[in-house]
């Protein structure tokens, strides 16, 4: 079966579709909580739209968006109690974003664009790629934000000492919420322009 | 009395939904294209926010914190249900927002007009389960407090989000390089503004 790359690049949920972003950017901070945030959604991501998409003939369309909550919010307190017992840290630093993966808007749109009405096989492949392809812009803006905010990679530091010996400092604006919104602003510039060349 | 009107300041200008948390980005980049639509929706947020929170505050402080139950019997008093406090807190808004519609629609249709098409997209916003969230890890005294909060936390989403459409309408006529336009602009648009949020900070 063929993998659905377009998340990935060029429909990426958070860079194209401008989905999920309000509980992407705050955990980017550092490289750790991203990616972990990251795998958290990819996981509530592609089994949700598993699940719905197995029981998608049974429900009935009225009621479609509390079952989809109640499934989506099952699921994110699993993974909400996994990370509490075995990353209690990371699970500390996201607070209340794990929790806000529920409201997510990528999960809600490819519910309702894709598993109400695909096989669960292709349901679940589409999910996992979506939550990959948000998963792929979480970690760049982290790695970005550590590496030139806190000089450090995965709580390892990376800038040779030497290096602030003749004068380097660490950019301590990346650390602040803004810088985010500004990176993420400039990837959709990158891959815009990239895009209008390859017409 | 002074507490609470530290608590409104503080959430409308320094933990700003928008610009410190990215609360509610989804419809805050979606719905700005104009003032008015705008200013309907951050309406509409802080109304659902001012009326579910202060219920979420009162369900985790009398059914789910660790020790809640007690007022039905003291033998419940290591019964901790706060896990389920995500899926309570979701169903709860969903509930309330599908209410507020109904009341709204039979009492002041003058008010439905305005705010129908808004309601809906509600039950999903972060922004009002985030607040929730944030006023159960911020642990206020009394439902008075949790409203303050509440009450902050949209005013502040509402002023972000008329500010950002009023400055996406004078953007329809400048000269931005073409890569930018759309998203691209209006995120680091989103970004200068939290920077100038940020002088709030030394308040």
């Amino acid at each position: 079966m063929k993998l659905p790359l377009g998340p990935l690049s060029k429909d990426n949920p958070i860079l194209v579709q401008v989905l999920g972003v309000c509980s992407a950017l705050a955990v980017t901070a550092q490289l750790k909580p991203a990616v972990v945030m990251a795998l958290s959604v990819t996981v509530v991501c592609a089994f949700s739209n598993l699940i719905i998409s197995l029981i998608r003939n049974t429900i009935p369309p009225r009621i479609r968006i509390i079952v989809q909550l109640l499934v989506v919010s099952t699921l994110v307190i699993v993974v909400d109690q996994f990370l509490q017992a075995y990353v209690y840290e990371v699970s500390k630093m996201l607070s209340v974003f794990v929790g806000l993966i529920i409201t997510n808007c990528i999960i809600m749109g490819r519910l309702e664009a894709f598993a109400l009405s695909h096989e669960p096989l292709p349901s679940f492949m589409d999910g996992m790629m979506n939550g990959l392809g948000y998963g792929l812009v979480l970690a760049i803006v982290g790695c970005l934000r550590e590496l030139l905010g806190s000089g450090t990679l995965w709580n390892h530091p990376v800038i040779p000492s030497s290096l602030y010996a003749a004068g380097y400092l660490n950019n301590g604006l990346m650390i602040l919420p803004p810088m985010a919104l500004i990176l993420v602003g400039s990837l959709i510039w990158i891959l815009n322009s990239k895009k209008s060349k390859a017409k | 009395m002074n507490g609470l009107t530290d608590i409104f300041v503080r959430s409308v200008f320094i933990d700003n939904m928008i610009f410190a948390y990215f609360l509610g980005m989804c419809s805050y980049l979606a719905v700005s294209k104009n003032v008015k639509t705008a200013f309907g929706l951050g309406i509409a947020v802080t109304f659902v926010l001012a009326v579910t929170v202060p219920v979420n505050y009162l369900i985790d402080k009398y059914l789910l914190r660790e020790g809640a139950l007690t007022w039905i019997n003291p033998d419940f008093a290591n019964v901790d249900l706060s896990f389920l406090s995500l899926i309570v807190f979701i169903a709860v808004i969903a509930g309330i927002v599908q209410l507020l519609e109904m009341v709204i629609e039979k009492f002041t249709p003058v008010l439905y007009q305005a705010l129908g098409i808004f309601l809906p997209l509600i039950a999903v916003n972060c922004a009002i389960l985030g607040c929730s969230l944030f006023m159960q890890e911020k642990n206020f005294p009394t439902v008075a407090h949790s409203f303050s909060y509440a009450l902050g936390s949209g005013v502040g989403w509402l002023l972000a989000i008329v500010a950002f459409a009023a400055i996406r309408e004078r953007l329809k006529y400048s000269d931005i390089p073409k890569g930018l336009q759309g998203n691209g602009i209006a995120y680091i648009i989103t970004g200068l503004l939290g920077i100038g949020f940020m002088a709030f900070l030394g308040i």
